[in-house]
């Protein structure tokens, strides 16, 4: 099975990002530290594995976020977004 | 207005605007928890929605989902997310799966879970893939195979709004499944599509009846130029369904004209139709 069958949008990290953050982060916007492209967390993509998660720009597929299990750790990495901006309300627009 | 990130504009980081500042929701912490199945129902020979009743479950907006966790005796553990069916303004949560012969978590779901079991699942998760019948506009749901679940949150959402709310919001469905016997929710769709504001298509990719009037083809530019909304209109577009189906009609609805702001995707990946 080829990987681009496998992928998955942002949004299903959410139940995994949410062991990290108090709030639901599938909403916040995410700037790319590659490309500069502004765009929610959930419409990243999502490249799964055994323990963990990568989710990719969808622009320039920078890796933006990396989640890992690892015994004895949870290791986020998120040396490839420059900034995080979490509403602070449920928007309805 | 307040400035969230000093020195620049909101607008330029495209940041939603907030006339002002409100505090940050106390979310609840996203445990998991064990839900007891209170239903079956058969939907397909192939599909299974289960109701669930979940302590103290908070409520849910159309179009989210759960992870659900089983947790063999050895300690092995295999986590799967799954959308909710059901409206926001229900009190149990409705889950529907579809049955892949070589799975290892939706067999078990569908062959062993019966009313009284337990399941352990954590949710409601997400606030990208959302929609609240408030957002008005035209809504055009395109779902390949068990995609049609979170869509379906959303169509019994909008059915139960007022009537002037509901005037406001047209929508249109193009639901792609293999053949007629696959399609999940039948009555439901066939009972919903009596609405002047819902319009429902089908197309069936693998084997139609002989009396099928409906498309019987993979989802095309043509067949979206059928159905949705023209792009003038300002629509919004979930797609919802196995990758390459979802990844194909986002890049159609973009060549269209749709703003891709508008619209959200949630690929399930490999599966179904
Ligand atoms: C946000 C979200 C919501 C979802 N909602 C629903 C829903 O409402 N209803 C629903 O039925 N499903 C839904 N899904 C899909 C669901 O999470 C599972 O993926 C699905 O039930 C299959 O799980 P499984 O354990 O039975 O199959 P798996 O064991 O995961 O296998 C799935 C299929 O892919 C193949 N496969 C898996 N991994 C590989 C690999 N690495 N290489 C080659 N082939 C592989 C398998 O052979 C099998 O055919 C959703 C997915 C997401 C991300
Ligand atoms: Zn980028």
């Amino acid at each position: 099975m080829q990987v681009e069958q496998m992928r998955l949008d942002g949004n299903a990290a959410g139940g995994m990002l949410r062991e990290l953050f108090a709030r639901d982060v599938t909403a916040a916007l995410a700037t790319c530290g590659g490309c500069g492209k502004v765009g929610p967390v959930g419409a990243l993509l999502e490249y799964g594995h055994g323990m963990g998660v990568v989710l990719r720009c969808p622009s320039c597929d920078t890796v933006m976020v990396r989640l890992v299990h690892a015994p004895g750790w949870l290791r986020l990495d998120v040396s490839g977004t420059s900034v995080l901006a979490i509403p602070d309300t449920i928007s309805v627009s | 207005m307040t400035a969230a990130i000093p020195g620049e504009s909101n607008a330029t980081r495209g940041i939603p605007e907030v006339s002002q500042p409100i505090a940050a929701p106390a979310a609840p912490r996203l445990e998991w928890r064990v839900a007891t199945v209170i239903e079956v129902r058969e939907e397909t020979q192939r599909a299974r929605t289960l109701v669930l009743n979940v302590p103290e479950w908070p409520g849910h907006r159309a179009g989210q989902h759960v992870d659900v966790r089983l947790v063999a005796e050895d300690g092995y553990q295999a986590q799967r997310s799954y959308s909710i069916g059901s409206a926001p303004e229900e009190k149990t949560i409705a889950l529907t799966v579809e049955r892949l012969e070589d799975g290892e978590v939706s067999p078990y779901l569908i062959d062993v879970l019966r009313p009284g079991d337990g399941l352990e699942l954590r949710g409601p998760i997400g606030g990208y893939f959302v929609w609240d019948v408030a957002q008005r506009g035209p809504l055009l749901l395109v779902a390949g195979g068990s995609g049609i679940v979170p869509l379906m949150a959303m169509v019994r959402h909008h059915m139960l709004a007022d009537d002037k709310t509901r005037a406001r919001v047209p929508v249109r469905l193009l639901y792609s499944a293999r053949r007629w016997d696959d399609v999940i929710y039948r009555d439901e769709l066939a009972r919903v599509a009596e609405r002047p504001e819902v319009e429902v298509s089908f197309t069936l990719t693998r084997d139609a009846p002989s009396d099928w009037v409906g498309y019987r083809r993979r989802i095309d530019r043509a067949m979206l130029q059928d159905v949705c909304w023209p792009a003038a209109e300002t629509p919004r577009a979930y797609v919802c369904g196995p990758t390459p189906l979802v990844e194909s009609v986002a890049t159609l609805l973009v060549e269209a004209g749709y703003d891709p702001m508008r619209i959200r995707t949630e690929r399930f990946g490999p599966t179904g139709s």
